[in-house]
């Protein structure tokens, strides 16, 4: 084996380690919105290393292209997405974990509030 | 069977355990929102299982339908959160 193979089989195995335990944080954690956040930032830095060991495993040059697509769609999308997700459940009224400090937030949901009934009317 | 063979059928393992244990999540889910957010870590969980089977099977083909998949996915999460929005504004 080259160093470059033991490297990317070490990308790799982290990475699938990382898919795991954010799939374990999933399951463990308390409320939507924590495990929103666990998911999201676990979930991008696996499937990153995944890929960063595919490209070097190949080693050439169209598949570093289009690892670097998907690279660029995955780290654009998700922190995106999650946002949205949060945004909407937020809006929804979905109940925070009871340890939750919720008096910073207070604030920030009267602006909240003020801002979508100046989008409605 | 060499070491690097047998390390990716691990890795490939640990990914699927972890797609059982998010399946968990989403049928126990107690919100919409819950199921929505395992639906996008199990495409994450299908995007690295590819790149993973491109590595084994050694085609790179398989790389472009992780490519379609990670589109596809935006559009679906998107859309979902998107429901939920007009569901309240109803």
């Amino acid at each position: 084996m080259t160093i470059l193979e033991i490297l990317s089989l070490i990308f790799i195995l982290s990475g699938s380690v990382f898919m795991l335990i954010s799939a374990v944080g999933l399951i463990r954690l308390p409320d939507f919105y924590i495990r929103n956040s666990a998911s999201t930032k676990a979930a991008t830095l696996g499937l990153g290393l995944i890929l960063a060991g595919t490209a070097l495993f190949f080693n050439q040059i169209m598949v570093f292209i289009e690892i670097f697509a998907i690279f660029l769609f995955v780290f654009m999308i998700a922190p995106l997405a999650a946002h949205i997700v949060a945004r909407a459940a937020f809006k929804d009224n979905i109940p925070f974990w009871k340890k939750t400090n919720l008096v910073e937030i207070a604030k920030d949901m009267e602006d909240f509030d003020n801002d979508s009934d100046q989008k409605n009317s | 069977m060499n070491l690097q063979l047998i390390l990716l059928y691990v890795s490939i393992s640990i990914l699927i355990l972890a797609l059982i244990l998010i399946m968990v999540r989403f049928i126990k889910g107690p919100s919409l929102p819950d199921r929505i957010i395992s639906l996008d870590l199990i495409s994450s969980a299908l995007i690295a299982i590819l790149a993973l089977y491109s590595m084994i099977s050694g085609t790179k083909s398989t790389l472009e339908v992780a490519l379609v998949l990670s589109l596809i996915t935006f559009l679906g999460t998107m859309v979902f959160a998107n429901y939920i929005l007009e569901k309240i504004k109803k």
